[in-house]
This record gives structure tokens, C-alpha cells and sequence, in this order.
């Protein structure tokens, strides 16, 4: 059986070998390969479903760094269960689709790498318990998304969306790293698990309120919250089967995963519960209010993606109030806000999914995406058209599509937050459902506008750049299966809530596991009650707006465009980009000289100022050996050699006086009985010194350069002082004993290693992940030694905008 | 920079193989006694660097058809790879085992997999040592 270890792997593995199958059989498309991946992996996520049900949870621990708190832990619970079915389940249905979209003349080796690795990251995010590890994977997915974004890298846009994602992004998942570290400071375990055990009895704690809001940063950034959301219309300018995937149905979810989380370490604080449920409304509002002005089918459906993810976002933070009081009948109530979250987090990502495929066919089809060029395809598309009706209107919330049930879930949890009692809410409560309401007939209006300005009105072929036509089947297989689904699930909900929800609510709420009302039994029809009034004005009101459209339409002209966060955005980009070059050019002056300057200048300042701070100067020679005649005259001859360096007339006589330097101390290596250390002294000596040389041939004659006495009298402090310096801390070293002695740790090392070298074992059995890293560091300087010399750029014919 | 130099051509031919000897003799025995990956590697190197120097690029190449930068890229992964090594036989990461053999010649020999990891190291510390001088030597 797939074990969860294995299913985050496989598809790094898969990634190893894909540019070899992309080689070795070029007849078939890689894609058909690659499709095998996450339909195993949805197949064997799926049968854990039956047990994950029952309220079985999988844990495995692989022990990675166990001295820095980093355990590779797998975790498998109710919540992850729900995102590793929708990484892999809308990734088969992606890869089916981006076989047909994608030209077999495109790098699809690349794309569908980058893909894979965008996939097992994602599964690494969800799977992982140890938020060391989840971060790393968390960055993995910011940059393979920077990857998908620039795939047609030759256009401009391209590479702006991909940097801008990618900057916005990472900037929240550092803040989001250093939020783990505090809790790490907290509770002393980097385990999510742990912290929500743990974290009772630190709420008071000074770093608790940090650590949340640097949490939530990295989710608002990665969800598209308010104001962070300007990278995702941005990011449009992916291939759509990538927009499908990790702009509308898995990574921008990651944030609410992580919300969702963490409410059992965070919720049922008020901070949580108005940071989260504000800035979901607030997206909610400005997304479905922006998406109503675009023109571009993949603009908006991309505002509408930011707007629903506000309202998941709004719905886990009404949730959270749940956590506030143990378990009481109000609890559950407000409970009922997650699970309406989940519900709909699974529904947006049937029916978007489904809308992006169709955006994708007719841009594909007819060349455009611009709704004023567009209309009138319906008899020209019809399966398309099905497909683009379903999902619009599961959108905007009408029957008989699942996002009806959800949106009422929705209103109903919106209702209830004015009978909230704490958090002081008091009467702003009322705000929550008309900001719902108003937000939702724009959701109405926007929806409406896919459907009818695009397969209605007037079929304009002049202005389109290919005749319409239907697409090929095998496009359309991916985008029906979404929409057959939509509809599926509003006429069975129950199961999804039986099998998937309901596990993932006693994650979130562990305390409130025991109630049995938690889950609620999702009905398509509840009686006349407020929400379903609220849905029957929104489609009134919604009806009048869309019909009015023009005459409203110049209330999106009134705020000028200058005063946009994306316009914020460009300036600041803009302004540290002309800081930091000013900032550059004023020390980088391109002289060796200089650089050395600030190099010992900023260790003498450094170093030798914490020296003096901590008063760390203390000697002790008592201890010290006597010291012989032969150590005398070595050095002597060091020091002969060192100054007469400073007066030598060609390169090769200094180099050659430098390995009189270098050989000298491996002579002392000798004397002081490390044959390891002469051995490699000697070794690196010979080595240096014929690369040196190599490298010589290519210098100019060594000239005397002319420079003035202050600047000579300068270098001599500097170099004098660092070398008075340098011989201070070997000294004070000798002189102090801050620590324990750490040699009885490799006392036994020939028992515990069978190496009777205790060098030997040290490098490779007791520090070895020193010397892996340094293997790795060693290994990154010779390629990159070689690609500078090697690789130089040259001047290619490429179509590249700049 | 041609060197048409018969006596160093000659000694080389032989030193070389010394020094080569030498280079695996240290690597081999650099668990129990002075050596290891590390100096092995770079006294294997250094012999490489000696005959580059004394005979040009072409003909070693000639002799030698190995691509040094997948040398160091081989290395690196059987440095990682046995760090993952660990962690399949349910330890952890970079753990190392070894076993002592009574094997015919050599009588009573430490056999390890700390074997394979310093093989990594010493084959990334030949191929980044050779990668490097020759990419700037042949950049003429």
C-alpha cells in the first residue's frame, strides 16, 4: 500500500526521470507518462478515505536532523486527506487536459518537471507535520510556481507575473518561517502536532502575538488575501492548465491549509478571529467588485478566485470562534463556519477548475480571451458552453450546482455571527452578512458575464483570429468530469461530508471531537430562512446590475489608476531597485585592493570590537609547551618569506614565497604530530600553487602601482592589525575555557565507527553532514567556476521582449 | 604555452603511477590510519594536474576520455546518496554502519559504508579540482 513518505517522492522522483523518457521515446507525448503519477496517487490516497473515516490518523517519522528538532514527519489526518485528493485529483485532470492544450513544440520536458515538482511539494506541504520541513516545501511550491509562470518566457508579462508571485510570495513564507521559529521558542517542538498540545499554556507569552501575525502573513500571501492578492491576475500569464492547477485550485489553497492548521494552535483568540474573518471579507468584497471590470476572461476569473478565497478565508475565521469557549451549543453553530469552508473550498475547485479548462478552449480555439471580441459561441461550442454554464452558475450560487449549497452555508454562518456574544463584536456583527450579501451579487454579476458575454449576443468572426469551432474530445474529457461533479454533488453533499469533512472537523476542533452535532447534515432544501432570501435577493439584485452594467460602469473610473497597490508595488520595486544600485555603484568600484580593505576592516571593527566589548583579551602561558629551536627558525623563515612578498618584482616569486608559507606550516603539522593536516596542507599547497600559476598567464605584467602614502599608511594598519589580531584570538583562546571539552565525545570512536582515525571518523562519521555540505559547496564552486568561464553569454537569435 | 620537455615527459610516465598508487593507498586506508576521501582525492588530483601539465590537454584527454564534471556531479550523489542510504534501513539521515571481515589477503579488514561516502567525497574533489583548471586553462 502507498505509504504517505512514498507519495510525497514519487513525484520528485518521477520529475528525476522525466527529461530521460522526454529523450529516449520523443513519439509519444511525455504528458501520457506523466498522467500515470497522480492517478496512482489519488487511487492510493483514496483508499485511506474508509479508515481516515473512521477516525484512524497515519503517523511515520523518519528521523532527518534529530538534534535540531527536524524529524521528516508524515501526517495524515482528515484536513490533509482533503488537499492531497485535490493536489492529485485536479493534477490528473490537468495533465489529461494540458496534453491537448499544450503543442508538442513547447518544452514540455521542462513544463511537465516543473509540474511534478510543483505537485510533490505541494503534497510535502499538506503531509507534513514538522514545520521545518513544511516550510521547505512550502518555498519549493513558490518556486516552482515562478517556473509554470514563466514557461513562455520570451514575453514580458510572463517574467513580470512570475518575479512579481515570486517576491510577494517568499516575503510572506520567510515572515511565516520566522512565526515558526517563535513558536519553536514557545513550546520548544517544531511539531505542529505538539504546538496544538503545547500552546495552552503560552497565550500570554510575548512572542504569541507575533508568531500568529507572522503565520498569517505567509497564508495572506500565498491565499491572495487582501493586499497581497496583486500577484494572482498576474499570474494569469501561465499556460492556463497551470492556472487551473495552482492558481485557482491547490497552491493559493495552501494558505488556507495552513489557517486551517493552525486554528487549533491560534483560534479562539479575538486577534485570530478579526484578522482572518476581516481580511476573508474584505478580499471576498474587492475581488468579486474588481472582477466585474475586467475584459479579460482570465483576469477575472482570476479576481474571482481572490474573492472566493476571501470568503473560505472569512468562513475559517468565524470558525475559529468555536475554539473560544469548550464545547457548547453555540460552539457548533459557529463550528459550522468550517465546515462550510471546507465544503466550498472543495466546490470552488470543481467548478473554477472547470471554468479555467473552458477559458483555456476558447482561447485556444478562437485566439482570444477579451469579451468584447467575444459572443455568440454557443452554437459553435455547445459542450463548451455546458461546461462554462454549470460552473458559472454553481458560482454564483443557484441550483441545482454545489456552490448553492455551500453559499448558503455560507449566509447562514454570516447570520449567525450577530448573535455573537464575546469578542466585543457588539453591533458591527451586522456588517459581516451585508458585506456577504452586497459581495455576492457582484459574484452574481461577474458570473453572468462569463456565460452571456461570451456564448450570447452577437457572433463577431472578423474579430476573432481562428473560426470558432468545438474542441477535441480529449480537451473536453478533464473540464466534464469537473462540471458532471458539480452537479453530482448537490444532489449527494453527504457523502462528502461523511467521508472527507467530517474527518478534517476533528482535526481543526480536537477538543470539540466528542460532539456529535459537529458535522451538520448539508440539505438542498431548508425552508423559507434568511439565507435563502439573501440568495433570492442576490439574483434579483444581481439581475438588475447586470443588466445596468453600462450605465455603472464608470464607478470602476473614479479612483485614478496611480493610486493602485499594484502601481505601490511597481514604484517600490522601481525605487529599491535605483536605491540599491546607488547603494552598490558608491563601494563596488571594481578595485581588488579596496574590497580587501573592507573585507579585514569589517573583521577587525567585528571581531576585534567584540573582543574589546566582552573583554575577552586574557593570556595564560602557563600551560603553553616550551617551545624548540627548530619551531624557532620555521618561523623565521615564515616571516622572512611573508615581508618578502611585499617586495618582489614578478608574480612568480611571490607565489613561490607564498608556498614557502604554506609548506612551512605543513611542516609544523608535522612537528605537532597531525599527518592528516600536513598530508592535506602539502596536497592544497601543490595544488594552489599550480593553479596560481595557471591563472597568471592570463594576468597583465605586474606593474607598481602608484599610490599615495595615507592610503599605503592605511593598509599597513589594516594588515598589521589583523595580523596582531588573528594571534590575540589564538592566544585568548588558549586563555579561556567558555566550554566543556567536546574530545570524550570521539574518545570511543574505533568501537563506535570501527576507524581507529579519529580525524577520519570525525569527517566522516561523527560531523559528516559538515562534510556532505562541504562535498556539496566544493562541488557548486567548480560548476560555477566552469559556467562562468565556459558558458559565456552569447548573442542568440531569440525572440525574447525585453 | 607548449612544453616539449622529454625528461619530464619520461619521469611523469612513471611518477604519475606513483603518485597514484599512493593517492588510492591513502584513501583506502584513511579510516584507521592518515588519509581518507579528502587527501586521497586531492593527491589523485594533483597527479592529473601533473600530467596536464607536463603533456597537453588533447593527448591526456586522449587517455583519459572522462567527463570530469560528472565526476564531481557522481560524487555528490553517492555523498547524498549514502546519507538516504540511512534512511532506508530505517536510521537516520547519514548514519553509517560497518562490519569487521576476516577476507583472504588482507586478513582482518574493517569493511564500512562510510566506504562509499568518502568515495563521494574523493570523486567531487577530483572532478571540481580537474573541472576547475582545466575550464580556466583552456580558456584561452
Amino acid at each position: 500500500m502507498l505509504t504517505i513518505t512514498m507519495a510525497i517522492f514519487i513525484p520528485f522522483l518521477a520529475a528525476v526521470l522525466i527529461p530521460l523518457i522526454y529523450k529516449l521515446v520523443p513519439r509519444i507525448n511525455i504528458g501520457w507518462f506523466v498522467l500515470i503519477i497522480p492517478i496512482v496517487l489519488f487511487i492510493g490516497l483514496l483508499r485511506y478515505v474508509p479508515s481516515i473515516a473512521e477516525g484512524e490518523i497515519y503517523i511515520k517519522t523518519i528521523s532527518w536532523i534529530p538534534s535540531a528538532g527536524i524529524d521528516f514527519i508524515t501526517y495524515l489526518d482528515g484536513l490533509s486527506l482533503i488537499f492531497g485528493l485535490l493536489i492529485t485529483g485536479v493534477g490528473s485532470l490537468v495533465i489529461l487536459y494540458s496534453i491537448y492544450y499544450l503543442s508538442s513544440r513547447e518544452s514540455l520536458g521542462h513544463f511537465y518537471v516543473y509540474l511534478l515538482l510543483f505537485m510533490g511539494s505541494m503534497l510535502g506541504v499538506v503531509f507534513s507535520d514538522n514545520m521545518m520541513v513544511l516550510y521547505v516545501f512550502w518555498e519549493l511550491t513558490s518556486i516552482s510556481s515562478f517556473l509554470l509562470i514563466a514557461f513562455w518566457y520570451h514575453r514580458k508579462q510572463s517574467r513580470y507575473g512570475a518575479q512579481k508571485s515570486l517576491l510577494i510570495t517568499v516575503s510572506g513564507g520567510f515572515a511565516m518561517f520566522v512565526g515558526f521559529i517563535m513558536l519553536y521558542a514557545m513550546t520548544g517542538s517544531f511539531s505542529v502536532r505538539d504546538n496544538i498540545a503545547l500552546i495552552g499554556d503560552f497565550t500570554n507569552h510575548p512572542l504569541f502575538m507575533p508568531a500568529m501575525l507572522l503565520v498569517l502573513l505567509g497564508a495572506f500571501t500565498k491565499s491572495a488575501q487582501f493586499p497581497f492578492h496583486i500577484w494572482l491576475p498576474d499570474a494569469m500569464e501561465a499556460p492556463t492548465p497551470v492556472s487551473a492547477y495552482l492558481h485557482s485550485a491547490t497552491m493559493v489553497k495552501a494558505g488556507i491549509y495552513i489557517v486551517a492548521r493552525f486554528t487549533p494552535v491560534f483560534g479562539g483568540e479575538a486577534a485570530w478571529f478579526y484578522i482572518v474573518s476581516t481580511v476573508g471579507l474584505f478580499t471576498l468584497f474587492w475581488g468579486s467588485f474588481n472582477a466585474v471590470r475586467q475584459t479579460d476572461l482570465k483576469a477575472l476569473l482570476a479576481y474571482s478566485t481572490i474573492s472566493q478565497l476571501g470568503l473560505i478565508m472569512s468562513l475559517f475565521g468565524l470558525g475559529s470562534a468555536a475554539l473560544n469557549s469548550g464545547y457548547e451549543v453555540d460552539s457548533v453553530i459557529y463550528a459550522q463556519a468550517t465546515f462550510a469552508a471546507l465544503f466550498h473550498m472543495i466546490n470552488h475547485s470543481t467548478f473554477k477548475g472547470a471554468l479555467f479548462m473552458v477559458v483555456g478552449i476558447v482561447d485556444l480555439n478562437v485566439g482570444t480571451r477579451d469579451i468584447r471580441r467575444l459572443g455568440g459561441l454557443m452554437s459553435l461550442m455547445p459542450v463548451t458552453f455546458t461546461i462554462a454554464l454549470i460552473g458559472s452558475f454553481s458560482m454564483a450560487g443557484l441550483p441545482p450546482f454545489n456552490g448553492f449549497l455551500s453559499k448558503e452555508m455560507f449566509f447562514e454562518a454570516m447570520v449567525s455571527v450577530r448573535h455573537l456574544e464575546f469578542f466585543s463584536i457588539g453591533s458591527w456583527g451586522t456588517l459581516f452578512p451585508v458585506i456577504a450579501w452586497i459581495a455576492s451579487i457582484f459574484t452574481f454579476v461577474y458570473s453572468m458575464i462569463i456565460v452571456f458575454q461570451t456564448f450570447f449576443g452577437e457572433h463577431q468572426p472578423d474579430r476573432l483570429d481562428r473560426k470558432a469551432h468545438e474542441a477535441p474530445i480529449g480537451m473536453l474529457i478533464a473540464p466534464s468530469v469537473l462540471a458532471i461533479l458539480v452537479v453530482t454533488i448537490f444532489f449527494f453533499p453527504n457523502i462528502i461530508g461523511k467521508y472527507l469533512i467530517s474527518p478534517a472537523m476533528t482535526a481543526i476542533y480536537p477538543t470539540l471531537a466528542s460532539a456529535n452535532d459537529l458535522v451538520p447534515q448539508i440539505t438542498v432544501w431548508h425552508g423559507w430562512n434568511t439565507p435563502l432570501f439573501m440568495t433570492l435577493g442576490v439574483i434579483g439584485v444581481g439581475f438588475l446590475f447586470y443588466r445596468f452594467l453600462r450605465y455603472w460602469r464608470s464607478v470602476y473610473t473614479v479612483v485614478p489608476l496611480r493610486w493602485s497597490l499594484d502601481a505601490l508595488y511597481n514604484g517600490t520595486l522601481k525605487r529599491m531597485e535605483s536605491g540599491s544600485t546607488k547603494i552598490t555603484d558608491f563601494y563596488m568600484n571594481g578595485f581588488l585592493r579596496d574590497y580587501l580593505v573592507y573585507i579585514f576592516g569589517f573583521f577587525l571593527i567585528s571581531v576585534g570590537g567584540s573582543l574589546l566589548l566582552l573583554g575577552g583579551f586574557s593570556f595564560d602561558l602557563s600551560k603553553d609547551a616550551p617551545i624548540t629551536i627548530n619551531e624557532y627558525i620555521l618561523v623565521l623563515v615564515m616571516m622572512v618569506a611573508a615581508i618578502a612578498i611585499i617586495f618582489v618584482r614578478t608574480r612568480v616569486t611571490a607565489i613561490l614565497l607564498n608556498g614557502v608559507l604554506g609548506y612551512s606550516i605543513a611542516l609544523f603539522f608535522v612537528f605537532f604530530r597531525a599527518p592528516d593536516l600536513a598530508l592535506t596542507q602539502i596536497v592544497i599547497e601543490t595544488v594552489t600553487t599550480a593553479l596560481f600559476l595557471l591563472c597568471f598567464y592570463f594576468l597583465p605584467q605586474w606593474k607598481r602601482e602608484k599610490v599615495g602614502r595615507p592610503t599605503k599608511l592605511i593598509n599597513g594598519i589594516i594588515a598589521i592589525s589583523s595580523g596582531v589580531l588573528v594571534t590575540v584570538i589564538a592566544l585568548s583562546v588558549q586563555g579561556n575555557k567558555f566550554f566543556d571539552s567536546i574530545s570524550h565525545y570521539f574518545e570511543n570512536a574505533g568501537e563506535l565507527t570501527g576507524g581507529k582515525n579519529i580525524v577520519n571518523t570525525i569527517l566522516g562519521d561523527f560531523r559528516a553532514f559538515d562534510t556532505m555540505l562541504e562535498v556539496v559547496v566544493l562541488f557548486i564552486a567548480g560548476i560555477g567556476v566552469f559556467t562562468l568561464i565556459k558558458l559565456k553569454a552569447k548573442k542568440e537569435e531569440r525572440d525574447v521582449e525585453d | 604555452m607548449k612544453i616539449n620537455d622529454v625528461i619530464l615527459q619520461t619521469v611523469t610516465k612513471i611518477v604519475v603511477f606513483i603518485i597514484l598508487t599512493f593517492g588510492i593507498e591513502l584513501f583506502l586506508s584513511g579510516h584507521n590510519n592518515p588519509g581518507g576521501g579528502f587527501i586521497g582525492g586531492l593527491v589523485l588530483s594533483s597527479a592529473l594536474v601533473l600530467l596536464y601539465l607536463v603533456f597537453d590537454i588533447e593527448t591526456v584527454h586522449k587517455g583519459i576520455p572522462v567527463d570530469f564534471k560528472k565526476v564531481a556531479a557522481v560524487g555528490v550523489l553517492f555523498v547524498i546518496g549514502t546519507g538516504l542510504g540511512g534512511i532506508l534501513f530505517g536510521s537516520s539521515f547519514l548514519a553509517q554502519t560497518f562490519g569487521i571481515f576476516n577476507l583472504p589477503i588482507f586478513g582482518e579488514t574493517e569493511l564500512g559504508t562510510v566506504l562509499l561516502f568518502e568515495i563521494g567525497v574523493a570523486l567531487t574533489v577530483v572532478g571540481t579540482v580537474v573541472t576547475i583548471i582545466l575550464s580556466i586553462s583552456e580558456d584561452v
